[in-house]
């Protein structure tokens, strides 16, 4: 044995902090009663008939590999369903590519556009995965805070404070993951004008973009002059309730989706070809089972966020998404320790808000993403935390 | 009768889940309880909502007698009233549950609750097939309740997620 070799693992990845999620995922998964607002998925399992139909492909024989960026069939829907839903015209050919997951999306999005020292500007709180495929992918990630103070939202100030000569991309969620924020067209237009002004890409991650409650959506790549600088992002799983299949799928214009999909194909090939054969069915016939969830979503998201105000837990009304965002200043512990206490002591799983970015501080993520019997029973116990403090 | 899109909310949320307090439902719509309970009266005096129930599973219930039987008939219908005044007559029975007028190979539809088979075919020789309009029938008795009215009466409902994730 070597004792001087003291690790196989690369020094970039050894210094990749681990997600914050993870210990409270090891915490909660041991512990018996526990009411989970920390999961960040959609309650709902896929709909019949969409499983049908994959169940079905796989009887039919469909087990091979599909074209590298996935069915034609497949891309001609998603090219469809930009279109009449978001109001942006692609090309199935040449323009959308099918990834396993949005995750794989803007994996080979910051893959393909980032050269070494290259900067990406990171918006916090987001989702933990942004910083770290940046770092993976030899660029600089360079975080901004988002405010509570301006209910989340980017300040376009903000941005242009820390654009550079290095400055790529922009990596832009909305509606947020954890803050349930949702940018309107206006807010995105002076987004867009920095973008324009200073040459820069926005990744557009729009997962979240079927689940939004007051205002209706806006996509990046809708503005006018940004579609050509816009990697947009999206996929099945949230909308469609669709997470374990692993399915997302990403446009962009032909030069830079040729790139992506030179990365696509060596790392993955193609995406699942039974998961591809259920999003057919799930973007031809799937639009009703959306209505519905949506609907289901925003009773809930109403219950939960008039419920934790009125525990002196103080959240704005997330635009979009399934998480409610409230703050927990009130109590004088930091958003780790709250969400420590609250599940240790109730059984009540949240996600401290400090592990998606530094302004999460003092927040926590409850996602709403439950029966309203678990929503009422969860309310109950965090108030009788609370009052216990 | 039109509906607000808030009574609209109201009376699907009740659909589901009658016993629902009236705070919760203004919470889910976002409105005062007043209002919601104000809607609810409206929707109740107007018999948009018509009565509460409950969704029982009879065969949970140790030897509870009770069979359903869902019965097509062909009927004459009558010039003048068609087919509602046999309807009628049949629906005042109190063994009856459900009459429907179909399209198809035969015009009523019956779902029909006894104590045994014994009953349900005394009822359908003595009651039904004597009646004048009636030309036939035919009777299936139900075996198993799957799924009623929307509900799944041995739902799986495991949370199969993972306790925390991104």
């Amino acid at each position: 044995m070597n004792s001087t070799k003291s690790t196989y693992v690369s020094k970039m990845v050894s210094e990749l902090k681990p997600s914050g999620i993870r210990k409270f995922f090891d915490l909660a998964a041991g512990m018996d009663g526990v009411i989970s607002l920390g999961v960040g998925e959609p309650d709902f399992v896929t709909s019949w008939h969409v499983r049908e139909a994959a169940i079905a492909s796989l009887e039919q024989g469909y087990t091979s590999y599909t074209a590298n960026a996935g069915l034609l069939e497949l891309r001609e829907e998603i090219a469809n369903y930009m279109k009449t839903q978001f109001k942006v015209e692609y090309s199935p050919d040449t323009e959308i590519i099918v990834t396993v997951g949005a995750s794989s999306a803007i994996d080979i999005a910051m893959r393909t556009i980032l050269d070494p020292g290259d900067e990406v500007i990171v918006i916090e709180p987001c989702f933990v995965s942004y910083t770290p495929m940046v770092t993976l992918a030899g660029g600089v990630a360079v975080t901004v805070q988002a405010l509570k103070e301006n209910d989340f939202k980017i300040q376009p100030s903000q941005l242009e404070a820390v654009i550079t000569a290095k400055t790529k991309a922009i990596m832009l969620c909305s509606p947020n993951n954890p803050t349930g924020t949702m940018l309107n067209t206006e807010e995105l237009q002076a987004i867009a004008d920095l973008a324009i002004e200073y040459d820069l890409l926005i990744i557009a991650d729009e997962i979240y973009a079927e689940l939004v409650y007051d205002e209706e959506y806006t996509s990046m790549a809708a503005i006018e002059g940004m579609q050509e600088r816009t990697i947009l992002v999206s996929g099945f799983s949230k909308g469609f309730a669709m997470t374990g299949w692993r399915l997302g799928f990403v446009c962009a214009p032909p030069e830079i989706s040729e790139a992506m999909l030179k990365i696509h194909q060596y790392a993955l090939m193609c995406a699942s070809t039974t998961a591809q054969y259920g999003a057919i069915e799930a973007l031809r016939n799937g639009r009703p089972d959306v209505d519905e969830m949506v609907k289901s979503y925003r009773r809930r998201r109403n219950y939960i966020v008039q419920s934790l105000n009125e525990i002196g837990l103080t959240c704005h009304a997330p635009g979009g998404a399934f998480y409610a965002f409230p703050s927990i200043e009130s109590t004088g512990l930091t958003s780790q320790e709250f969400a420590e206490q609250l599940l240790l002591k109730e059984g009540v799983a949240v996600v401290p808000g400090d592990v998606f970015g530094e302004s999460g501080e003092g927040h926590i993520r409850c996602s709403y993403a439950s029966s309203l019997e678990q929503l009422q029973e969860a309310v109950k116990r965090m108030k009788y935390f609370i009052d216990s403090l | 009768m039109k509906l607000t899109k808030n009574e609209l909310e109201i009376v699907e949320i009740l659909e589901k889940e009658a016993r629902i307090k009236t705070e919760d439902i203004a919470k889910m719509i976002g409105i005062s309880v007043e209002e919601t309970e104000q809607s609810i009266k409206k929707l109740e005096y107007n018999k948009v909502i018509v009565r509460y129930i409950s969704l029982i599973d009879w065969t949970k219930i140790e030897d509870h007698p009770g069979v359903r039987a869902m019965i097509d008939v062909k009927v004459t219908p009558k010039r003048g009233v068609g087919f509602d005044d046999i309807a009628e007559r049949i629906y005042r029975f109190d063994e009856v549950s459900s009459v429907y007028l179909m399209s198809g190979t035969y015009d009523l539809s019956i779902i029909i609750e006894g104590k045994s088979m014994n009953e349900v075919a005394n009822f359908v020789s003595r009651k039904l097939s004597i009646l004048d309009s009636v030309i036939s029938t035919t009777t299936h008795f139900i075996l198993k309740k799957y799924k009623h009215d929307g509900i799944i009466f041995e739902p799986d409902n495991k949370d199969k997620r993972i306790v925390v994730s991104p």
